[in-house]
């Protein structure tokens, strides 16, 4: 038991969840409306957006790549939603083509980074530009309202006293958890992440996984979509914009490195916690929504400083003589 | 008369080598001084002592019989000591003239290049080195034989009075090895005297005043050329007795389970060979002869361009590692850390990752079941570890190899084992446990591939043994019939 304690209290996920208590904290004495319970179910409600859309970031950077096209994808796998949403009269169809758009846009961001060899960053940069320019052509910049009855029950709904959007999330948290600790994917991809060189030499599906986690990346992307296309109940091509950096630097805060192979998806959903209740004080404050970029900003600075010395350690640690007991 | 520079008793450890043992060299005006040895004899350390990129622990160093103090290349270059490496040390992106004068470009108080300047002084450098390029191109636009031209003439720029050159025709062609040795006896006639390490012997016996020969970090002999002939040189290279720890020989050999046919990489041309379960089969060779390349070739990393390779009958689809692993063909990198381990990870994780499949039921990764298995691995190898649960990078080096091995080992269809340097870095005692471990192997039916440029390994373990030289297999030997002489003969590269 002492030994559990001792490891919860050592490892990196205590310092977030500290930063995060002392936060709520803070805030709740600086906000008596901070801790009630609709508030407590809006910042749960912002941070499943990020969270659903994070769980696949996190596969992604663990690989030691990068997707900068979610917030464009967001655009576009909304649009899609609400136009298929009204011209088929059914929920589920919207949901299917949200999907299926999704898997499209991860499968090309997959095959571009391994059979093309562009460097993830580049290439998703790229389909970022296209996505978004493809969402404002189709929509020529106009937002398109849902007209089918039952589907802001999505996005806005409750199971019980919780929040559809919330619950998703959760679920899909523990269903990745189990991926990424209990089956080969996942250990394929803390392996990749780590080491591609030696991953490929031991014979491992390196290109098919990654083009496996940009797919699952590009279909949480667009279910995060569906759900905020249903929380406004129109198809926005302007939603999402910069979507893609409160991602990343929410996961990374989290402490999943960018250097690929070193981070855990409980790490990343207190990271996501931490952003969302930090905008959630400042709208509670009443602070200039222009502060928010800049407090969002100064957070992503941080958290990329964190980054950088965590890899320190391990660079440190990699090159240090072994010790002498095991020699 | 006085030598230029003087080297006398030098030792130099490195954690678990040590690489120089009391070594005397010298340099006269004038000369080439030939160094040559089989990989690991001590000629790399030696010149970057020479060079200021190594201290040294016991020994002097002197310059015109003066000594000196050198802790830095900087300090050797402005001594006039300059080396030519075989990595060559230029900027690509860079001009030529820059890369010349780099972090000493002519300029103003105001810290702005004179240019006109640099391109005179360089222009005359190269004049001086017979390379016809305008200072301006871009070093990265050259053959390599120009950037080798570059890097002396860089030399020339700091006086320099020694240049040491490593293996400065590995690279080149017939045409420009001739251009090579017109500067070479050039520079020595303005009383350059120069260094020329290397392990073309013709070129050694054609071009060098006198040869000094390293083995195991100690100088075996020190001689004038007209004394000597290739088969001497081979001999006072060669001439140990064979290292103990190897196991007695004795394997059955069974069927074919390894069949490779015109195997052609980038890297490797027309390769083919077969091995038998039971069998361990040697590839040796000089360093870059193409041993790493082959085997990055056969677990179909390297992009195959002919050729087929059948494992057990089955042919193997090219440019598909998993295919490869699947089939059961295992590969023990020769680089540990860049392509073996996943630092990060534990030892269990790095164990188990190429034989997951086997702990995996509807796609869960059966815990209990993996640690057994690993853990059963672990204590057969010996891996010093406290637990599975420790991260890799801690172990030490002859440890993560177990683990490596522990890696394959661990897979229930594991054929054929290719195992790059096994024991580079590694103590002496896991040597020895990992040679038995490789004889049990064999004796347990798997068919071992030992690729290794240690010869006294290859000769001590091996039923049979392939030379590699130049990205082909040059000459295959039966145990019996296998001597370093004549597998050294095979290796070393035909020049003309």
């Amino acid at each position: 038991m002492s030994k559990i304690f001792s490891r919860i209290f050592h490892s990196e996920q205590a310092g977030l969840l500290l930063a995060l208590l002392v936060l709520c904290l803070v805030i709740s004495l600086l906000s008596p409306v901070f801790f009630t319970a609709i508030n407590i179910k809006n910042v749960l409600r912002d941070a499943s957006l990020i969270a659903i859309a994070g769980i696949g970031m996190v596969m992604i950077i663990l690989l030691g790549e990068i997707d900068l096209s979610v917030g464009s994808t967001q655009a576009v796998a909304g649009v899609i939603a609400v136009a298929v949403l009204n011209q088929m009269d059914s929920v589920w169809w919207a949901l299917l083509a949200a999907l299926l758009a999704g898997a499209l846009v991860g499968l090309c961001n997959g095959l571009l980074v391994t059979k093309a060899g562009i460097n993830s960053l580049i290439a998703t940069l790229g389909t970022m530009a296209i996505l978004r320019g493809g969402a404002m052509v189709s929509t020529q910049a106009v937002s398109i309202q849902g007209k089918v009855e039952g589907f802001v029950e999505v996005g806005t709904g409750y199971l019980g006293p919780v929040p559809i959007p919330v619950l998703l999330a959760f679920l899909l948290f523990g269903l990745f958890y189990y991926v990424l600790h209990h089956t080969i994917l996942g250990r394929y991809i803390y392996a990749i992440g780590g080491n591609i060189q030696a991953a490929r030499l031991s014979g491992l599906a390196v290109d098919r996984t990654r083009v496996l986690v940009y797919v699952i990346g590009g279909v949480l992307a667009a279910l995060s979509a569906f759900i905020l296309a249903s929380r406004l109940n129109s198809g926005q091509p302007n939603a999402g914009l910069g979507f893609e950096l409160q991602v990343i630097a929410a996961v990374i805060l989290g402490g999943i490195s960018l250097t690929g192979g070193i981070g855990t998806l409980g790490g990343a959903f207190i990271g996501i916690l931490i952003l969302t209740v930090l905008s959630n004080g400042l709208v509670l404050l009443n602070v200039s929504s222009f502060y928010h970029d800049i407090a969002r900003g100064a957070v992503i600075i941080l958290a990329v400083y964190l980054d950088t010395r965590r890899k320190q350690s391990l660079l440190r640690r990699l090159l240090a003589p072994p010790s002498e007991s095991n020699s | 008369m006085t030598p230029l520079v003087e080297l006398v008793g030098i030792h130099k450890r490195f954690p678990g080598v040590y690489a120089l043992k009391g070594v005397d060299f010298d340099v006269r005006a004038g000369e080439v001084h030939a160094l040559v040895g089989e990989n690991g004899a001590g000629k790399s350390t030696l010149i970057k002592v020479a060079a200021g990129v190594h201290d040294f622990e016991k020994g002097s160093y002197r310059i015109a019989g003066q000594a000196v103090d050198i802790r830095h290349p900087r300090q050797a270059l402005d001594e006039g000591i300059a080396v030519v490496y075989q990595e060559l040390e230029l900027v690509l992106s860079l001009s030529v003239a820059e890369n010349l004068f780099f972090g000493r470009l002519p300029h103003d108080r105001g810290g702005r290049v004179r240019w006109g300047e640099l391109y005179d002084e360089s222009e005359k450098l190269l004049a001086e080195v017979g390379l016809e390029v305008d200072p301006k191109t871009k070093v990265g636009h050259l053959g390599v034989a120009a950037q080798q031209l570059v890097e002396i003439a860089r030399a020339l720029s700091f006086a320099a009075k020694v240049i040491i050159m490593d293996e400065p025709t590995s690279a080149l062609s017939p045409r420009e090895i001739e251009k090579l040795f017109v500067l070479v006896a050039r520079l020595k006639a303005r009383g350059v005297g120069l260094v020329y390490v290397s392990h073309k012997l013709d070129e050694i016996m054609a071009l060098a005043d006198r040869v000094t020969v390293l083995r195991d970090g100690q100088r075996v002999a020190c001689k004038e050329t007209v004394d000597l002939d290739e088969d001497r040189l081979i001999e006072l290279m060669v001439g140990r007795e064979l290292g103990q720890g190897f196991p007695a020989a004795g394997r059955e050999p069974g069927e074919n389970v390894l069949e490779v046919q015109g195997l052609t990489t980038d890297q490797v041309q027309d390769i083919s060979f077969r091995v038998c379960a039971g069998e361990i089969v040697g590839f040796s060779g000089l360093m870059g002869a193409g041993r790493t390349e082959l085997a990055r070739g056969l677990m179909g990393v390297d992009r195959r361009l002919a050729g087929s390779v059948v494992i057990a009958g089955v042919p193997v689809p090219a440019n598909k590692p998993p295919a490869a692993r699947n089939l059961g063909l295992g590969l023990v990198p020769e680089d540990r850390r860049a392509d073996g381990v996943f630092a990060q990870l534990s030892v269990r994780e790095n164990t188990s990752v190429a034989a997951l499949e086997q702990f995996c039921r509807l796609g869960y990764v059966q815990g209990g079941l993996e640690r057994r298995q690993v853990g059963g691995l672990v204590e057969r190898l010996k891996v010093r570890t406290p637990d599975q649960e420790q991260e890799m990078a801690k172990l030490s080096g002859g440890n993560q190899q177990k683990a490596l091995l522990a890696r394959w080992l661990l897979k229930e269809n594991l054929k054929v084992l290719l195992i790059d340097e096994p024991t580079r870095g590694i103590d002496v005692g896991a040597k020895a446990e990992i040679y038995q471990l490789l004889d049990e192997l064999a004796r347990g039916g798997l068919a071992v591939v030992l690729l290794s440029s240690e010869m006294p390994e290859i000769l001590g373990l091996c039923d049979r043994i392939y030379v590699m030289s130049q990205g082909r297999i040059a000459a295959e030997y039966g145990r019996a019939e296998a001597t370093p002489e004549k597998l050294l003969a095979s290796a070393l590269p035909n020049v003309y």
